[in-house]
């Protein structure tokens, strides 16, 4: 338990993702089944423990202080489980020869009956330390936000194994706590474990950015072109009954499109972009796709305003037949006549954009049909369904991003090698009218500049604070004196958590403004402009 | 002074005070705006400003300061007056033994280790019957670089509250080492940044690191040599200690462990290291969201001040009828007491650091 409990402390400390994956593969090495396997599922978020309830800790821990050194307490700490796990009273009694292990910690909480869950947790939390109390706390409420995420775990099994990330999630639906097979396997002890789980993800193909050249020695005859749409990429598989909708990385969003779920009467697997609305009517914008995302539940309210639907533009594939290897004209040709024999409500075809030169191509890319539209997507025609991000095959062709010119307000410091400097940038733009302007803050931006900009930044920060709180410093800002940063980003959402109504997606710094005075930088409403389109 | 609306219940009613010859505890120290004074010697104890008799408890800035017109003290917090002031800090001063009772104007005074750095001492004030510890700042935990607290046997004890709260709990310093050194391990390319104040913790965790078997050189900021040549010449061993300076540039680094105060972390002094990792040594870390907020990536819950147990195991162990809480969280230790059947009070000092760990 000790064990599990270090190692979530300190991810939730470490910023950088290396360092994180150091952590995470140091542990499987050094850990061993099943412990190894319920701390990936417990960070994973595939560890169920249904009977004991994190609302009974308030009770359970009062009934054993004082509730007024409680409440100092809480107050101070500001978090129920950490305070729980440092006020808890230790009876020298009642701690054993050795703390128990995950496994034992797993085992009773799950055994443990809705009535018996109180005492059960009680008894783990008095045969415990402070930082397995902590941990075994952690397990009891879920969610254990120390900033890992599942596609980052898998990334640590692959790099403990020496396999591809592609492999561990192709498998990964497949398997369960605590993965002893997949652990045998990437120890070289045993073969890959065979998958007989139905409805399975397959990893995806991804495309490669257009670089500077790369259109000069391509013939446009190899490629069809489509449309980039700013959804959210899924994967639709269904077989044998078992209908799975799967986020790019492989986690399963079925819950979130309960509607979309619902429609996937067939047996195949299907690539596109999720998007919302009726494709025949018209296509939802990217701030009503945003109402769908993020969601565990959704009421049929919100599934009635912004019904869920998929824009497909391959397939994997159909009943028994694996169509990975055939190039895309024919899986192309195979996905329209499938996607004609579908709910026209709910799935509709990528349409291939006709150009007849990378020029006139260049033109459509920048003026897209809708607004949702964030560039075009090349596909050479011969090409097969290959998992990861081959180089050739795919391309992306994105749109410019926007661009604002921006006053800095705030200062952070940044983690790790950034650590002695001012590295994470708060901006704001014009608001008020003349005689009143004032700078709302608009966006935060911490990377896009050069490590020598970065100096110069940091050295601006300091030379002009006017005031610090903690980590953060405001930075003089007003009509006269203030540093102007030109920001790009990908898009704009309305936004009710900022004052000045607006988020920008993907904002970062793109040039430096010392040539320019603060008065002249961008107002709101030239952003508010962008909303409205 | 006017009476607090504590009860008094252990004690003789306090108008009885005179006719018994005894007397009260607030007559012999109680906080001015200086610091805590006391009338009939004439001192003050820890004064924040400048008085002309000063008794001081340890070398930490916020409780000895520069400026008085005599000072008393053990010889070694004199000492590091000394480093960080200059030969001139006071008029006069006079050292105290350990142990050895002074009589100013009829008070009775005497030094006894207090185990927060070195030097650090509790004052103990006795008049007519009377007698009140004034710890100053303390733990229990074992420290190699300083003599350990003695319990006193008191009226009234006078105690700290930089951890008042039940969710201090220190563990203990060699396991806090010990993550330090598997980390270093761990990330062998990487230089660990340590956090720690220049007087006392400093000199403990290289102390640590050396019970722990750590023979490196260990790289300290400039902040930190003088008081760490005076440890080693006060015979506390810390090893080879080489200076955080750039000559050999950033790879020399990799892999070392380096000393400063915390504040130089923040610095672009920093920057001479490769990819830190950032450590902080102090009884703060405990508590998650103020490591997270300082960017600490390895927290070391390590600290010179009593946690929650050793507050309270000691104000039982002094035996003391009543406790005067100074700097801290006051009201949660007040609390216990008032649970614990034992009389107590803030004191509401001003002027100490609340946050210095």
């Amino acid at each position: 338990m000790n064990r599990f409990a270090e190692l979530l402390d300190r991810l939730v400390l470490t910023p950088s993702r290396n360092g994180k994956l150091t952590l995470l593969t140091d542990y499987f090495r050094s850990v061993g089944d099943p412990d190894r396997g319920l701390a990936l599922a417990a960070i994973t978020g595939d560890l169920n423990i249904a009977a004991v309830k994190p609302a009974m800790l308030r009770t359970l821990v009062t009934e054993r202080m004082d509730p007024v050194l409680f409440g100092y307490s809480y107050d101070y700490v500001g978090d129920l489980a950490e305070t729980v796990s440092l006020v808890w009273p230790q009876t020298p009694g009642n701690i054993p020869n050795r703390e128990p292990t995950l496994g034992e910690v797993v085992a009773r909480l799950q055994a443990a009956s809705r009535s018996d869950g109180p005492k059960v947790l009680s008894g783990l939390l008095d045969s415990a330390g402070i930082s397995a109390r902590f941990a075994i706390i952690k397990l009891v409420t879920g969610g254990l936000r120390i900033g890992v995420s599942a596609r980052l775990a898998k990334q640590a099994l692959a790099d403990f194994g020496k396999v591809d990330v592609t492999e561990i999630e192709e498998l990964w639906h497949g398997l369960s706590p605590p993965y002893t097979a997949l652990f045998a396997w990437l120890e070289g002890k045993a073969e890959k474990p065979r998958n007989t789980a139905m409805a399975l993800f397959r990893p995806v193909m991804l495309s490669n950015p257009v670089g500077d050249g790369d259109l000069e020695k391509l013939d446009p005859a190899d490629y069809a072109a489509e449309w980039k749409w700013d959804g959210i990429r899924v994967q639709a598989v269904a077989e044998g009954g078992i209908r799975r909708l799967y986020s790019r990385t492989g986690d399963d969003v079925s819950g979130a499109f309960p509607d979309l779920a619902d429609a996937m009467h067939f047996s195949a697997t299907l690539d596109g972009e999720l998007l919302v609305g009726d494709p025949r009517l018209a296509t939802g914008t990217f701030s009503d796709l945003q109402q769908r995302l993020n969601r565990k539940t959704v009421t049929p309210k919100m599934q009635q305003q912004f019904p869920a639907f998929m824009r497909c533009y391959d397939v994997l594939q159909i009943g028994d037949e694996d169509l990975r290897a055939l190039p895309f004209r024919e899986r192309r040709c195979r996905l329209e006549t499938f996607v004609g024999t579908l709910d026209p409500s709910r799935f509709d075809l990528s349409p291939f954009v006709d150009f007849a030169d990378w020029q006139a191509l260049e033109e459509l890319r920048r003026a897209p049909p809708h607004p949702i539209i964030e560039g075009v997507m090349l596909k050479r025609w011969d090409s097969p369904y290959v998992a990861g991000r081959p180089k050739g095959p795919w391309f992306k062709w994105k749109r410019d991003p926007h661009t604002v010119d921006a006053v800095l307000m705030y200062a952070q410091r940044g983690h790790g090698k950034r650590s002695s400097f001012y590295s994470d940038y708060t901006f704001g733009v014009w608001s008020g009218g003349e005689g009143e302007e004032e700078l709302v803050p608009v966006g935060k931006a911490y990377f896009g500049f050069t490590d020598e900009e970065l100096k110069q930044i940091d050295k601006y920060v300091r030379d002009n604070t006017v005031e610090r709180f903690g980590p953060v410093r405001s930075v003089r800002a007003d009509r006269d004196n203030g540093l102007v940063l030109e920001v790009a980003f990908e898009g704009l959402n309305r936004s009710t958590r900022h004052k000045s109504g607006v988020a920008m997606r993907f904002p970062r710094i793109s040039r430096l403004r010392w040539d320019k005075p603060a008065n002249e930088a961008d107002r709101i409403e030239t952003l508010q402009a962008l909303l409205d389109r | 002074m006017r009476e607090s609306a504590v009860t008094y219940n252990r004690l003789p009613a306090a108008e009885l005070y005179p006719i018994l010859g005894i007397m009260r505890a607030s007559d012999l120290l109680h906080p001015r705006p200086e610091g805590l004074y006391c009338p009939p010697g004439d001192f003050f104890i820890d004064p924040v400003r400048p008085v002309n008799r000063a008794l001081i408890t340890h070398g930490h800035s916020d409780h000895a300061r520069s400026g008085h017109r005599s000072v008393l003290a053990t010889q070694q917090t004199l000492d590091i007056m000394g480093l960080r002031y200059g030969e001139d800090f006071a008029d006069t001063t006079q050292a105290a033994q350990l142990g050895e009772t002074i009589v100013l104007d009829g008070v009775s005074i005497s030094f006894h280790p207090a185990g927060h750095v070195l030097g650090s001492a509790q004052i103990a004030v006795e008049h007519q019957g009377t007698r009140i510890v004034a710890s100053g700042d303390y733990k229990r935990q074992k420290d190699a670089t300083c003599a350990p607290f003695e319990p006193i046997p008191c009226d009234v004890f006078i105690t700290e509250a930089t951890f008042g709260l039940p969710v201090f709990r220190h563990p203990p310093d060699t396991e806090e080492i010990a993550r330090l050194l598997k980390s270093a391990a761990q990330f062998p390319e990487r230089s660990h940044l340590v956090g720690a104040y220049a007087l006392g913790k400093a000199q403990r965790v290289m102390r640590l690191l050396r019970d722990a078997g750590y023979d490196r050189p260990i790289y300290i900021h400039g902040a930190l040599a003088r008081l760490s040549e005076y440890y080693q010449s006060q015979g506390i061993d810390l090893g080879t200690l080489e200076p955080a300076t750039v000559e050999g540039g950033k790879q020399d680094f990799a892999g070392a462990i380096v000393v400063g105060p915390p504040s130089a972390f923040a610095d672009r002094w920093a920057r001479r290291f490769p990819d830190p990792i950032s450590c902080f040594a102090s009884g703060w870390m405990r508590i998650r969201q103020r490591a997270k907020q300082g960017g600490v990536e390895l927290p070391l819950i390590i600290s010179d001040h009593a946690d929650w147990d050793e507050l309270t195991a000691t104000v039982k162990e002094t035996g003391a009828e009543e406790i005067w809480v100074t700097h801290g969280r006051e009201e949660a230790l007040v609390r216990w007491c008032e649970l614990e059947g034992i009389a107590a009070r803030p004191l509401h000092l001003v002027g100490y650091e609340d946050e210095g760990d």
